[in-house]
């Protein structure tokens, strides 16, 4: 048995890596969010000969071709199926990262990742704190396909991050499309921390750009301001951001000015960005498909009312999704879409 | 209407043969009187109680041959995934239990004589009194800290009292390589492996020796030296955990396994499944440890499963398995170094399923006499005792002497006394150590970060 030395060594290996811009000297080619995913894992295998892939139906790529290729380069031990018990994939793989490997576990959706829940918050993200720190599961990430796809009814729709979210001891990392997604799952697989990873899937193919092809990590619980505006703070996570922005498109038409931030990691989670964009704007919208009632922009909402009471011109509004299971046919009235925002933004800008 | 008569008549047999199945003369106790452990409510009478099975007496392990099938067309052969599949023109359940219950793997008898002449796995002077000495102060251990929590020392405890033989001969047919997933009524087995007694009421009393630092309630032991996975509460979560590591151990071929162990109840959650499933599909080291003593808090097995306990699952997993008497030191010590051996040389997970007796209540919040007789209680926490079978045995040897024994037990008594009160003086931890061990910060801050190779390196973007 051995501890993560591993990560301590790649963080050495880090304090003398040159800090730079992704513009300056990474070649890079247009995937898709997928393919994106797909080269994290093949670069997670390669440079950690003690990591390893497993879940339901990944051996011959995953039913979301994140895996494919990766069992026929790294041997069937390294990337292989499991039976289909989501309890058993993330309890295999805390025992397996206790033992000082990097297991990342696949969840086919999200929405089944709840048998594994008590796996995940009692185990998991107890294990280093309840021993003293004398073990850890540090190496396990899950990842899992998350939120609305167009036809995924209640079953394979959901986006349940706010659970992870109330967990002490776990992380919650959500990318936005293939250049972050690549560089952020790379980041949880070499985090010391158990950390739940939620990839949108209706991004998987849809979303395409450039992503330099080395490998490149991105710093977990930083926010990132993808858009700089003056009169209202956006902030959003996934795949709803694409959603927001194009709200922040049409309210630039009708003379509003909005600043998105994308919040990349969930918990811990960014609030000086957060802070410092509404101390600015004075207004402050949040947006995620999960249900509106106990989802993580209650959370932000009311740490931002705590920091920033005095600075808020108006109400903070959440544009979420509605407190029904989700709806097969009626997804496009569940979902927070562009107008809903839009209507968010200008209700709140006019307040 | 053919087929509605064949169909009656394929019935009728069916419920024939079945009849036929039942009127077997079953292989009754021979010691009615012993047979007081509450397994399952199965409607075939358990036969394991004080009965010696001169057949199965060996280990056995040419039991995974190949599936016998009566009344088979042999010449229709379905191709199926997993293997061909014999076709037969009987419609056949298969009963819900088996005629007889499985045999129980026993070498002493309740009065610590070998049951057989047979060789078993030889247990010699020096090794068995270091067993009977780490029961003996397990006892002790349990029964003052037992006390220490009803003055109101410390918080909560829970003992293993009864159930001695499965804590430390197992762990004595192990070696300190073999890592350990505990449930909780296994401190035996840190205790073998050198846990001292002043580390055990450091835990219970929660103060700043104590590895935990003072965040689980007692008797959540755990010791990274030792091999000892940090104990929790909940029920079965560890199980799935020694497959995953058991992979690890595979993987990275050491000569070692997983073990990990977890009671009756337990076997009811998903988590027991499943982990028994992952282990036989991955084919990893492991050894599926059930103490099954009759009651999971105040439910009795009756109430927990229907199967005849728990080692029949096994072969519905594709697990070997072994039902031994768990209140025989030297059949747990020879079932575990058998299965040892099996699960590493043959990257195979074992179930051991040992029947014993919860001889204590469930813990100290628990008070059982509510819910089972006064009398089952006594007569395990006597005449079944697994600590004073075992001395028997050594007695028989000439290996033991009352002089000694008395020695013993004062000079633990001693031990446990002085580490309680040590423990009770020592400062609780600091309470910075509230906030510890949460997140370690990763990768370093960005100001930390420097020149350097970044062509062969991982780049942090902004």
């Amino acid at each position: 048995m051995r501890s993560i030395t591993m990560v301590q060594k790649l963080g050495k290996v880090l304090t003398n890596t040159r800090r730079f811009s992704s513009a300056n000297s990474i070649s890079s080619k247009p995937i898709n969010l997928f393919s994106a995913i797909n080269q994290a894992l093949d670069l997670a295998l390669d440079t950690d000969p003690r990591s390893y892939i497993f879940g339901e139906d990944v051996r011959f790529g995953g039913v979301f071709r994140c895996t494919m290729g990766l069992a026929d380069k790294y041997g069937k031990h390294r990337v292989f199926n499991t039976p289909l018990c989501e309890q058993g994939i993330v309890g295999f793989g805390i025992g397996l990262a206790a033992m000082g490997n990097r297991a990342i576990a696949e969840i086919q959706f999200a929405d089944y990742i709840f048998p594994a829940f008590d796996q995940i918050v009692n185990e998991a993200a107890k294990f280093r704190y309840r021993s003293g720190n004398q073990f850890n599961c540090g190496g396990l990430t899950v990842r899992a396909p998350y939120g609305a796809v167009g036809h995924g009814g209640h079953y394979h729709s959901q986006s349940p991050e706010a659970f992870f979210c109330h967990v002490p001891g776990l992380k919650v990392v959500i990318p936005r499309g293939p250049k972050q997604a690549k560089g952020l799952l790379l980041s949880c697989i070499r985090d010391p921390n158990p950390i739940v990873f939620f990839e949108p899937k209706w991004l998987y193919r849809l979303a395409v750009e450039e992503v330099p092809e080395d490998d490149y990590m991105f710093p977990l619980s930083q926010a990132e301001v993808i858009r700089e505006g003056s009169d209202i703070t956006l902030v959003g996570w996934g795949a709803q951001l694409q959603v927001m922005e194009q709200a922040c498109v049409d309210a630039a038409q009708e003379g509003i000015s909005c600043e998105l931030i994308d919040l990349r990691t969930l918990v811990p989670w960014d609030k000086e960005t957060v802070e410092a964009s509404v101390r600015k704007t004075g207004r402050l919208l949040v947006s995620h498909e999960a249900p509106i009632t106990g989802g993580f922009g209650a959370e932000i909402s009311a740490s931002i009312v705590e920091r920033c009471f005095l600075r808020l011109e108006a109400p903070i509004a959440r544009v979420c999704g509605l407190d029904t299971p989700f709806p097969l046919v009626f997804e496009p009235f569940y979902m927070p879409t562009k107008n809903k925002i839009l209507d968010a933004i200008k209700a709140t800008v006019n307040y | 209407m053919a087929s509605l008569l064949s169909r009656f008549r394929a019935a009728h047999h069916l419920i024939r043969r079945l009849s036929e199945r039942r009127a077997v003369p079953l292989n009754l106790n021979q010691n009615p009187t012993s047979n007081l452990l509450p397994l399952s409510s199965s409607p075939v009478p358990a036969t394991f109680n004080g009965v010696w099975n001169q057949n199965s007496h060996s280990m056995s392990t040419e039991t995974q041959g190949g599936l016998q099938h009566p009344d088979i067309c042999t010449d229709q052969v379905l191709d199926f995934p997993g293997g061909p599949v014999l076709l037969t023109s009987e419609m056949s359940f298969i009963s819900e239990s088996a005629r007889q219950r499985t045999s129980c793997y026993r070498v002493l008898d309740d009065d610590g004589l070998p049951v057989t002449d047979k060789s078993f796995q030889e247990v010699g002077k020096e090794l068995a009194l270091n067993m009977y000495s780490n029961m003996v102060t397990l006892q002790i251990m349990d029964t003052i800290f037992y006390e220490a929590q009803r003055q109101g020392r410390i918080s909560f405890y829970l003992t293993s009292i009864g159930e001695e033989a499965i804590n430390i001969a197992s762990a004595a047919a192990l070696t300190i390589h073999d890592v350990i997933f505990p449930q909780y009524r296994e401190p035996g087995i840190l205790l073998w492996r050198g846990f001292t007694l002043q580390e055990f009421a450091n835990q219970c009393f929660g103060n700043k020796d104590d590895y935990g630092k003072g965040r689980q309630m007692p008797i959540h032991y755990g010791s990274r030296s030792l091999n000892y996975f940090t104990v929790s509460s909940t029920i079965a979560t560890q199980i799935p955990n020694a497959v995953g590591a058991a992979y690890s151990l595979k993987m990275d071929n050491k000569q070692a396994c997983t073990v990990t162990y977890f009671g009756d109840g337990a076997t009811s959650e998903g988590d027991f499944h499943g982990a028994l499933n992952f282990a036989a599909v991955t084919e990893v080291p492991v050894l599926f440890i059930c103490r099954n003593n009759g009651w999971a808090i105040s439910t009795p097995t009756s109430e927990q499963f229907r199967s005849d306990g728990v080692v029949v699952k096994g072969p519905a997993y594709g697990i070997r398995s072994i039902r031994v008497d768990g209140n025989d030191a030297l059949a747990v010590y020879h079932a575990v170094s058998v299965a040892r051996e099996m699960a590493i040389k043959e990257s195979r997970p074992i179930l051991i399923e040992a029947l014993t007796y919860r001889v204590s209540h469930h813990s100290t919040s628990d008070d059982s006499t509510k819910y089972r007789p006064v009398e089952e209680i006594e007569h395990w926490r006597t005449v079944r005792d697994p600590t004073s079978r075992f001395r028997k045995w050594l007695d028989r040897n000439g290996w033991w002497t009352d002089k000694e024994e008395s020695e013993l037990r004062s000079e633990v008594r001693k031990k446990v006394l002085h580490a309680i009160q040590a423990a009770e003086r020592q400062e609780k931890p600091s309470v910075a150590d509230l906030f510890t061990d949460t997140m370690p910060a990763f990768p370093p801050p960005a100001n930390d970060i420097g020149d350097g190779d970044a062509a062969s390196t991982p780049q942090i973007l902004c």
